[in-house]
């Protein structure tokens, strides 16, 4: 496929490893004192497993898994509201087959679904508004999840509801952003990071100013970067760069698709519809100001959480989970006591275990295979 | 669902909707294209263009000048690193026993 072989290729690759390994020497780091990178997206994560990438890695480096994947974040009171919706007398509950299985304090949607609920998987926000088109007698309601990646689709299918005066449509809205998440990631004390894989899609939206500021008061250089092995292994290198010459700015790698000011039509269509809220409880990350978007009240009429009755509780994550840990990077995820025993994709405790780009499922499907460093090939 | 996948858009199907083909990987599908349509960018103009696509949202144009820059770039680096490969010594190199000089 064009835009993605290209950017695999695994001789580049090799010679991209080589300069890595050359310049961690140069800075005098080993296994006793790596460079901890952060990569902030679980679509760097995915990357990382899928292709081997981590266990080429000199060890001089060490790649934290920050806490960029939604599904993971995805709280327990969250679950709880959108099952709460749900299982409402004539609604369909259309969501992103990735949440299903994030469990709430009492079930997950995947067994209300079983239950009898109408729940129903979409590819996009346009299917769940076809879909209120055809079912005018049904209440049909988009589970919003995500950062800014996602969020723009969400406020721009609200958008259309409204234009075509949609009176059965509703958005669910648990969308985050993630400038006030690496705010509250930077002000923790546990968290000890050199520098930051930026999220590619995110800034393709957003644009690099925002994190301007970010890196100027912490000091922490930022280089966005694409989703591909040549991607992530150049931003690498950019970072190292940095480190080298003592320099620290926000560098863009994926200059294909980001453009420095972002995408002002997705950025719009945000301010449209979305306000920051107050605060907005993360799974394993607690409380974090301005960091959840809540529908403005000019769509009221089309914001799930005032037609519903919500429960909107805050329930304290499952007491065997060290989700909050490894989000933050202060443990590897298996060495949570419940990783890979009562913990597993299939049976998951915490929601880093669901998603394909949680650092936790990452490790179980790919990380324990990973003892060869070969060269980076799809596995 | 947080996966970007490039597609190429094949045809604009609602000029008002903002909707068009997008083939994905071999897979078309209808696409709405709002995010990259703009007064500089008029709707008719994008067949043709490859954009990200994220949820069935396009969500940027994908620039291929500037992905031919990035791919030159990692070719220089590749180069420069096999530059840096001949003469560095390296303990594989050494540990071969050949006695010979690379
Ligand atoms: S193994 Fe399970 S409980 Fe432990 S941190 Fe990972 S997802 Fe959370």
């Amino acid at each position: 496929m064009r835009y993605v072989d290209e950017f695999r290729d695994p001789v580049t690759g090799q010679q991209l490893l080589q300069q890595i390994t050359h310049q961690v020497r140069v800075l005098g780091r080993d296994a006793q004192h790596p460079l901890k990178i952060m990569e902030v997206c679980g679509g760097h994560t995915h990357t990382l497993f899928k292709f081997g990438i981590e266990s080429m890695l000199p060890e001089g480096i060490e790649m934290v898994h920050g806490p960029g994947c939604p599904v993971c974040v995805l709280p327990v009171g969250c679950v709880d509201d959108a099952i709460a919706i749900a299982t409402q007398p004539n609604v369909i509950f259309t969501t992103y087959g990735d949440t299903l299985r994030v469990p709430g304090s009492q079930k997950s949607l995947l067994q209300c679904k079983a239950e009898g609920a109408d729940i129903r998987t979409v590819y996009s926000p346009s299917d769940a508004l076809a879909l209120a088109r055809q079912s005018p007698d049904r209440d049909v309601v988009f589970f919003g999840i995500g950062f800014e990646t996602t969020a723009p689709s969400a406020a721009l299918t609200l958008l259309q509801a409204h234009e075509e005066g949609l009176s059965n449509f509703f958005l669910f809205s648990t969308h985050i952003t993630i400038i006030p998440t690496l705010q509250a990631l930077l002000d923790d004390p546990l968290l000890q990071i050199d520098g930051f894989i930026g999220p590619g899609h995110v800034t393709m939206v957003i644009g690099l100013e925002p994190y301007l500021a970010l890196c100027e008061t912490h000091h922490k250089p930022i280089v966005i970067s694409g989703f591909e092995p040549l991607d992530l292994l150049q931003s690498l290198v950019m970072l190292l760069e940095q480190f080298q010459t003592g320099r620290c700015t926000v560098e863009n790698q994926y200059k294909r698709v980001v453009q420095n000011s972002g995408n002002r039509i997705a950025q719009q269509a945000l301010e449209k519809v979305f306000l920051p809220r107050e605060c907005f409880e993360w799974r394993g990350l607690g409380s974090i100001p301005n960091s959840g978007l809540q529908i403005r009240p000019e769509y009221a009429h089309l914001d799930a959480e005032k037609r519903f009755l919500l429960p909107s509780r805050s329930v304290p994550d499952p007491k065997a989970c060290q989700c909050g840990e490894v989000l933050k990077g202060a443990i590897k995820p298996w060495q949570c006591k419940v990783f890979g025993t009562a913990c597993t994709p299939e049976t998951p405790i915490g929601a880093c275990m669901v998603s394909s780009e949680g650092a936790c499922a990452a490790y179980y499907n790919y990380g324990r295979l990973a003892t060869t460093r070969t060269l980076p090939q799809e596995r | 669902m947080c996966l970007g996948i490039p597609g190429q858009i094949i045809q604009v199907t609602d000029t008002a909707r903002k909707l068009g083909i997008v083939e994905i990987g071999g897979v078309r599908r209808t696409i709405n294209l709002a995010c990259i349509v703009d007064q500089d960018h008029a709707i008719g103009t994008c067949v043709g263009a490859w954009v990200l696509v994220h949820v069935g949202f396009a969500m940027n144009r994908i620039d291929p000048q500037e992905a031919q820059r990035t791919l030159d770039l990692l070719r220089e680096m590749g180069d420069l690193q096999k530059e840096i490969a001949s003469i560095e010594p390296t303990d594989t190199k050494t540990s071969e026993g050949t006695g010979e000089i690379r």
